[in-house]
């Protein structure tokens, strides 16, 4: 074991004893000090298990997966939050998937469409209810060419079929897809059942059911890009760019059609593993459609998954690959060359969900920054397995972090800046702790491709050296 | 004010046995109120004389909330000035009955349904207690004392071990007594003794044997009580006397219920092995 590995442990030692043994036990499987070559046996992080009960997690939950990430973003798709109000109304637009289109008419990813349940729908099941909106839906909305039913918990409780609903109007409906998803909070660990309970409703019904005029040999799909303040119209642009048709977009600005078509892209590329590894893996064993991951944070890790990508296609791919590259360039060393020096050795400390702990690194890295901890909210084994790489000797890697493992790794670690969540801004604004919210980029972005990198640079800078934080009393190193 | 919540086997006559010892104690005087906690809403209509009443949710899912509901339009009075009323619920297979049941109970206490002239309230539950809502009447403030109807059939006693094991569970937390079996007979072997044995078997006692009789039946096609129908008959004194029983009932326990292998045994000792033995 090497030094920064057992100095790291040390400090991780030293927070987790103020828990109570078996508490202290457990929390130290998802704590660990980082070994880039992932051989440390010792340093292998464990995820995807239950959160302990007063440690005060920020996870989601299932309802979140799928509706928040997965199907909340399907612009053409009316998305019902079928439960009790609240649900819908926290997760009302809230992750900023921009779209085109006319909202209210044929769009609908900014409303919020719950069937509000009462108590009679508890004690005499809420299908009928359901029955009724999708004819007010239909009705008002003639445009949507999908409906979702995001079930939440009451509904799993009760027993409502809705995948009988679902059925039932479909046919009425001329064969509309209508999309039972039972996402039921109470499901899982995290939000990540949610997603891949969505990959696998896309799968049963849509997947397959889109319709594509011609197929050319460059066709690809984005997947796992939610355009969260327009990510996903960065990447596409250099996609097209490279002389690449997106067939499909999963599932930021994606209109119901393009989710039944992806199986017909010559290579889906996968931004989110986290949330999307399913229904590609699904497209690979049934359609034979390979997928391969790819990084469009920061112009390092953006120049290496630009060629990864054309490596993929033919020669004119690859030429123009490289003029992308070459074209793009320059802005971006203009901007490297006008912030690296404002940013330049600051410290990063990051806790997040899906793949921005491992995929932002490389975008921190070209300004000069590192990242010295990071952090996910719902991982599994196989995004540890990713991240151990990305990261230097002795960093820092958590698990479903508590808020004290948070807090007192801040006052350790001493981070200048820390990327985490709406739950955790806050407490770091009252720390006196530089912080950018890193699930929708705090009203900003977007953060991907050539775009996204100058707005990138621009608000991590706007955050570190805002002169705010010298008129909050940070607390000493502990 | 006692409250006291009736459980037992579906079928097996809750609701006619519940609504005959209400009778008895109105003609002895007491005032009493029936809530009903079944969805089939059949815990009132002897009391009232008609199929069965408005309920609380019924009347909760037409005007859309309980909180749009007078007392008066789901409390009734009935025989004797015996009050009703009904949780209803759905019909098989959707929602959540026992959301109904909670619903039903809160809305009647916020409402000022128990009235502190009342001397007794009777919830008659469903069934067995398959969930939450229907544990509602035991649960804390509410019933102190049960009474479980069963025969001496096996699974009528199954499912009395079975509530036993529930009043169990709430007794350590919310105070509530087995108060004993009634029994119900369907007239099977050695039933008297069965039961008997049963009841001490779960520490506590057969408060009444009531025979079989089609008086009952006679009774209950004319929408009434046996004691309301025929006043005179032997089977009304039954539930008068039953009644009384419980009125004068201080023999009130935390229940011992039997393991699987143990109530198996005991129908063995009073029924199957005779039979088998003149086989």
């Amino acid at each position: 074991m090497s030094k920064a590995i057992e100095e790291t442990q040390k400090m991780i030692d030293e927070v987790l004893d103020i828990y109570p043994e078996k508490t202290r036990k457990e929390r130290a499987r998802h704590v660990k000090p980082n070994d880039p070559t992932g051989q440390c046996a010792s340093c292998q992080v464990k995820a995807n298990v239950k959160s302990r009960p007063g440690v005060m997690t920020v996870r989601g939950c299932a309802y979140a997966g799928a509706k928040g990430v997965v199907w909340g973003p399907v612009k053409d798709q009316i998305t019902i939050s079928h439960g009790p109000i609240g649900c819908g109304q926290y997760s009302w637009w809230g992750r900023r998937n921009y779209y085109n289109g006319q909202t209210g008419v044929d769009t609908f990813g900014a409303m919020h469409i719950t069937t509000d349940f009462q108590e009679r729908d508890i004690v005499y099941g809420g299908d009928k209810n359901l029955d009724a909106a999708l004819d007010e839906l239909k009705g008002l909305f003639p445009l949507a060419k999908g409906m979702g039913i995001l079930s939440e918990c009451p509904v799993g409780l009760i027993g409502d079929d809705i995948e009988a609903v679902a059925k039932k109007k479909s046919r009425e409906f001329d064969g509309m897809p209508i999309v039972p998803c039972r996402c039921e909070g109470f499901r899982g660990v995290s939000q990540s059942l949610g997603h891949h309970i969505a990959n696998d409703n896309i799968k049963d019904y849509v997947l397959g059911k889109g319709m594509l005029e011609k197929e050319t040999p460059y066709d690809v799909a984005l997947i796992g890009d939610y355009n969260i303040g327009g990510d996903a119209w960065a990447s596409r642009k250099i996609l097209e760019e490279m002389g690449l048709r997106v067939i499909a977009q999963y599932t930021g600005d994606a209109s119901v059609n393009e989710i039944g078509i992806a199986h017909k892209s010559k290579l889906n590329l996968i931004h989110c593993y986290r949330s999307m590894n399913y229904i590609c893996r699904h497209m690979e064993e049934t359609y034979g459609t390979p997928w391969t991951e790819f990084n469009f944070f920061g112009p390092t890790k953006i120049y290496e998954s630009i060629r990864k990508i054309a490596s993929h296609f033919d020669d004119t791919v690859k030429e123009k690959a490289e003029a992308v590259i070459a074209k793009h360039k320059p802005k971006m060393d203009k901007i490297i060359a006008h912030f690296m020096p404002r940013l330049e050795g600051k410290k990063v400390m990051l806790y997040v969900g899906g793949l921005r702990p491992r995929h932002t690194i490389g975008a921190y890295e070209d300004l000069g920054m590192e990242v010295v901890a990071s952090g996910y909210e719902f991982a599994h084994n196989d995004d540890y397995k990713r991240t151990y790489p990305e990261m230097k000797e002795g960093a820092l890697i958590m698990d479903d972090a508590t808020e004290y493992e948070l807090e007192e790794f801040t006052h350790r670690v001493r981070p200048d800046l820390v990327g985490a969540g709406i739950k955790e801004k806050y407490t770091y604004h009252k720390l006196g702790v530089p912080f950018r919210q890193m699930h929708s980029w705090d009203y900003s972005g977007p953060y991907h491709g050539f775009d996204g990198f100058a707005v990138f640079a621009r608000d991590m800078d706007a955050t570190v050296n805002s002169p705010t934080w010298s008129l909050i009393r940070r607390k000493k190193s502990a | 004010m006692r409250q006291i919540a009736i459980y037992g086997k579906g079928g097996i006559g809750k609701s006619t046995t519940t609504q005959n010892i209400v009778s008895g104690l109105a003609e002895a005087g007491y005032k009493a109120m029936i809530v009903g906690c079944d969805p089939k809403a059949d815990s009132t209509r002897l009391i009232l004389n008609q199929k069965a009443q408005t309920t609380v949710m019924d009347l909760a899912r037409e005007r859309g909330t309980v909180e749009d509901l007078e007392l008066h339009e789901v409390l009734l009075t009935g025989f004797r000035g015996v009050r009703c009323a009904e949780s209803g619920g759905p019909e098989p297979g959707v929602g959540c009955a026992g959301r109904g049941v909670i619903t039903a109970i809160n809305f009647l206490e916020e409402n000022g349904a128990y009235t502190p002239d009342l001397d007794y309230v009777f919830y008659d539950v469903l069934g067995d207690v398959v969930c939450g809502g229907f544990a509602m009447p035991i649960r804390e403030g509410k019933a102190k004392e049960i009474y479980i109807v069963t025969s001496g059939e096996m699974m009528a006693m199954y499912a009395a071990n079975n509530i036993s094991r529930g009043i169990l569970k709430y007794a350590q937390s919310g105070g509530v007594r087995l108060g004993g079996l009634i029994c119900n007979s369907r007239k099977t072997d050695k039933e008297y003794e069965l039961i008997t044995e049963f009841a001490s078997k779960l520490g506590t006692q057969m408060i009444h044997f009531v025979p079989r009789d089609n008086e009952v039946q006679r009774a209950e096609l004319r929408r009434m009580t046996v004691i309301e129908y025929s006043a005179k008959h032997p089977q009304a004194d039954e539930y008068r006397s039953l009644a009384k029983k419980i009125a004068e009932n201080r023999n009130l326990v935390i229940p011992t219920p039997l393991s699987m292998d143990e109530l198996e045994t005991l129908l063995v000792e009073f029924g199957i092995l005779d039979q088998e033995a003149v086989a």
